[in-house]
């Protein structure tokens, strides 16, 4: 796994600071990391030679000589410009006023076209339409049957009709026409952008069915020739979106900026599972910090909400304000931890973490390591570890095939694991007591503010006697401290669905 | 739910896998770095050509370079600059470009030309020419493995053989099987097609079709059903009717879904009943693949014992690069090539051609 773009450029950057003025080989120095982070992401080649120049244009500017802090000056104006690229006008899907509104899916192969028009199918009902689908992909065996399976979870219905894609097409606007249908989503077979016999079809199924939107289908692992496809159907058939499928995968998606770039048009949606709900409208931001490697803490809130029971979390968050969390529910967070997926891509999903630790191999088999401790422990042991003594020590070391220094170890963080969120929690638990709808801003506000040092917030005395939490305890932990989750996030605008609603 | 019980538990979450930190850190600095695959000593024992099954040759060949072309055009025209030059820094930069525009990705492009460096001022190499070709047999010399089919299962001659397709979603894994299934059958064997993707909507009904035009058996379950019973009685029904050979499909997964990654480990085992009896595991990969690829290729490799790769839709303008840090990274061969939809579009992995096409080179025929 890479360094976060942060991590790398601060080394290069903090020479900058304390000088008058930046000397124009810093910035490239600068700029020589950013190509690097961008090409591993998988951007486009040429994509990123045309970036690399527009940012140091504005690095060199005033912008970051005035700064204390360069490296995250820097890290702020390629984000900007990611997220202007991505998502500049974002794409507001406009009904058609004289329905049915016309949606032309086209792509490469196995981009995930058919089960991007299921899914757009879904989100228009969300709002309220009622769609009908054209299985006009005729060429791959069986994708109609895919079709028409997909759509059937959902109580959508299917026109197709075998010969023809582009009679197909035209069938499935008369049929929609004829039942009153609002919206049509035509789903076609997939082609090569170099295959012009195949493209010319498609142009003429576009030219049949006439679409209010054309949405190019692109598979978030595409690596460089994301840039030839995209320019060959924007040539092809004026492309007026993207759709972005497979993002729930660990591919960093720089094919999107690559796409978006060449193409001129935003990203409107993303794909992000394997269910029909796993849908979703883009968020320009939350790509940017994927591409550059700087964290995602709300895929990761998103993956911790596919997790967790609603119950289980409310009681997992009282009991940590109450200062009742025990090593039994340590285990138990582990146990949550590994069931959101392989560790090191969690890690990875997190902000501020430092180099040292996104490059441990982290094993899931040595995170057992931690659970076998305390499954080795009695219960009143787990209760209250302040009672282990040597003897007990030796007896779990034994017990779960570790040392006793390991054993002492484990406690000493959970300790001041604990005492660090108690500290943290009394802000909770303060919110917890007043009205919790009425102080929504209060939390968000509390998140936002550096962690661990509650002391600084405001209402940051901790009923739970967690005090003053200081990072030193830990160098690892003070590493996290600085830089955790949200200083950078607008909680406002958070658009998170929450099955509690 | 409320946004911040989420952040809670996110917080949590963090602090927990913190605390465990000590576990972790034990293992940092022993990661196993990815073994380079030593070229051998002779390449050109090692890089003798396979020959290619009659049937390729059949309806409408496609062949490696044919199928080549549309990925070669680019890359001449962004090499040609190169010849007949002297090799100087614009030289080296275009050289890194077109790699990186191929998709074999960083670490392997920095690795490959600071090798290439080396040798260059070793042998004194100035100009551009002799750069290209220099850089072509180094390339040739990664690709040396070992890359031939197991039809059959040497230590089990009592168990039918299984090839196991595995790979991300929608890399063309079913296609791949239909093409090979029919390159199968008209070497006269018998083949059994498993429908192990029992997840995505159709995908029995699209191998059924495959089956149908190939002559294959197809053996399948109900929607939704456990891959693994589905590939254990494909196993059966092969021993049953003594067929030569079992193909068995599986459901594309993402290889950070750690369950997904568990239950083809599982499939892996259940077809591996008779041990010895998977010849072959085939990771399936997209040409148009980025850096992902490699991600890939480790996972399913730790989680199926991989033994090649197949290369799909290299008959468009994508380079499929990613095969080359794969096999130079991870040492996996790649084996087969899609080159399009046709049961016939299934060629026998060339590496000459592909370093040629690569780096838009002449093919040397004195090889």
């Amino acid at each position: 796994m890479f360094d976060a773009l942060t991590d790398r450029l601060s080394g290069t950057l903090s020479r900058m600071r304390g000088r008058g003025r930046v000397r124009p080989g810093d910035v490239d120095e600068a700029m020589a990391e950013i190509r690097l982070a961008l090409l591993e992401a998988d951007v486009n080649v040429r994509v990123v030679r045309r970036f690399i120049e527009r940012v140091t244009q504005r690095c060199i500017g005033s912008e970051v000589t005035a700064s204390l802090t360069p490296g995250q000056e820097v890290v702020k104006i390629v984000s900007d410009e990611l997220v202007a690229i991505l998502g500049g006008t974002p794409l507001r899907v406009q009904f058609a006023s004289k329905p049915p509104t016309v949606v032309l899916l086209a792509g490469l192969q196995g981009s995930g076209k058919t089960t991007a028009a299921a899914k757009l199918a879904q989100w228009c009902k969300s709002q309220g339409r009622n769609p009908l689908l054209v299985g006009a992909d005729l060429q791959r065996p069986a994708a109609v049957e895919q079709l028409r399976t997909l759509a059937g979870g959902i109580d959508v219905e299917v026109w197709s009709a075998p010969g023809d894609p582009v009679a197909c097409a035209a069938g499935g606007l008369a049929h929609a026409r004829r039942i009153g249908r609002d919206v049509l989503i035509v789903d076609t077979a997939g082609r090569l952008a170099v295959d012009a016999e195949l493209m010319t079809e498609v142009a003429r199924i576009s030219d049949a069915v006439e679409p209010d939107y054309t949405f190019l289908v692109v598979d978030s692992m595409v690596g460089q020739d994301a840039v030839a496809t995209a320019e060959a159907f924007h040539a092809t058939l004026e492309v007026d979106g993207i759709i972005l499928t497979k993002l729930d995968g660990d591919a960093r998606g720089g094919a999107a900026l690559s796409v978006a770039e060449v193409v001129g048009r935003p990203v409107a949606f993303a794909s992000v599972g394997e269910k029909v709900d796993d849908f979703e409208q883009f968020h320009p931001d939350r790509m940017a910090s994927r591409i550059l490697g700087m964290g995602d803490v709300l895929t990761l809130i998103e993956k911790a909400e596919q997790v967790y029971e609603q119950a289980e979390a409310e009681a997992a968050a009282q009991r940590l304000a109450d200062g009742t969390f025990t090593l039994d529910d340590f285990v138990d967070q582990l146990r949550q931890l590994r069931k959101m997926g392989n560790l090191q891509s969690i890690v990875g999903m997190m902000p501020g973490i430092g180099a040292q630790l996104r490059d441990a191999d982290i094993d899931d088999n040595k995170i057992s390591t931690a659970e076998a401790i305390v499954l080795s422990m009695t219960l009143t042991e787990r209760e209250s570890p302040e009672i282990i003594d040597a003897s007990r020590r030796a007896r779990i070391a034994a017990g779960s095939g570790t040392s006793s220094s390991q054993v002492s170890n484990l406690l000493k963080q959970f300790t001041q694991m604990r005492k660090m969120m108690g500290g943290m929690m009394g802000l909770g638990s303060k919110r917890r007591g007043s009205a919790r709808k009425a102080t929504k801003n209060k939390p968000r506000k509390t998140a936002k503010g550096k962690p661990g040092r509650p002391g600084g917030s405001a209402g940051g005395s901790s009923r739970t006697g967690g005090g003053r939490v200081s990072p030193k305890g830990s160098p690892l932990l003070g590493k996290i401290d600085t830089t955790l989750p949200g200083t950078e996030i607008d909680w406002e605008s958070l658009d998170l669905k929450l099955p509690g609603r | 739910m409320s946004t911040t019980v989420l952040l809670v538990i996110i917080f949590v979450a963090v602090m927990v896998l913190l605390a465990a930190v000590p576990f972790v850190h034990r293992s940092i600095g022993r990661r196993a770095g990815p073994s380079v695959a030593q070229p051998p000593d002779d390449v050109t024992t090692v890089l003798a050509k396979y020959p290619r099954a009659p049937e390729d040759v059949a309806p409408e060949p496609a062949t490696f370079s044919t199928g080549l072309a549309a990925s070669r055009r680019s890359l001449r025209e962004r090499l040609s600059a190169i010849r007949g030059r002297r090799a100087d820094d614009d030289v080296w930069e275009r050289m890194e470009e077109a790699l990186l525009g191929a998709d074999v990705g960083v670490a392997t492009t920095m690795a490959t030309l600071d090798r290439l460096r080396a040798t260059s001022v070793e042998q004194g190499i100035s100009d551009g020419d002799t750069l290209l070709e220099s850089l072509g047999a180094q390339m040739r010399a990664v690709l040396g493995a070992q890359r031939s089919l197991q039809t059959t299962a040497p230590d089990r001659p009592d168990a039918t053989p299984v090839w196991l397709f595995v790979g991300v979603n929608g890399v063309g894994k079913t296609t791949t099987i239909g093409k090979v299934g029919h390159r199968l059958a008209a070497q006269q064997r018998q083949v059994v097609m498993a429908a192990g993707d029992t997840f995505r909507a159709a995908a029995t009904e699209q191998l059924g079709t495959w089956a149908t035009r190939c002559g294959a058996e197809l053996i399948s379950g109900s929607p939704g059903a456990d891959p693994s019973s589905v590939v254990h009685d494909a196993v059966a029904a092969a021993a049953a009717r003594g067929a030569d050979i079992v193909l068995a499909d599986t459901a594309g997964r993402l290889q950070n879904r750690k369950n997904l990654m568990d239950e083809l480990a599982k499939v892996r085992r259940v077809a591996d009943r008779y041990p010895g009896a998977v010849t072959e595991t085939l990771l399936v990969i997209d040409a148009t693949t980025g850096q992902n690829g490699l991600s890939q290729a480790r996972a399913f490799a730790e989680s199926t014992d991989v033994t090649g790769v197949v290369l799909t839709k290299l008959d468009g303008s994508a380079k499929g690069g990613i095969v080359f840090a794969i096999e130079a990274e991870l040492g996996l061969p790649v084996k087969l090539v899609g080159l399009g939809e046709g049961a016939a579009d299934l060629v026998d992995f060339d590496p000459d051609d592909y370093v040629e096409a690569l780096l838009a080179l002449p093919t040397d025929h004195t090889r």
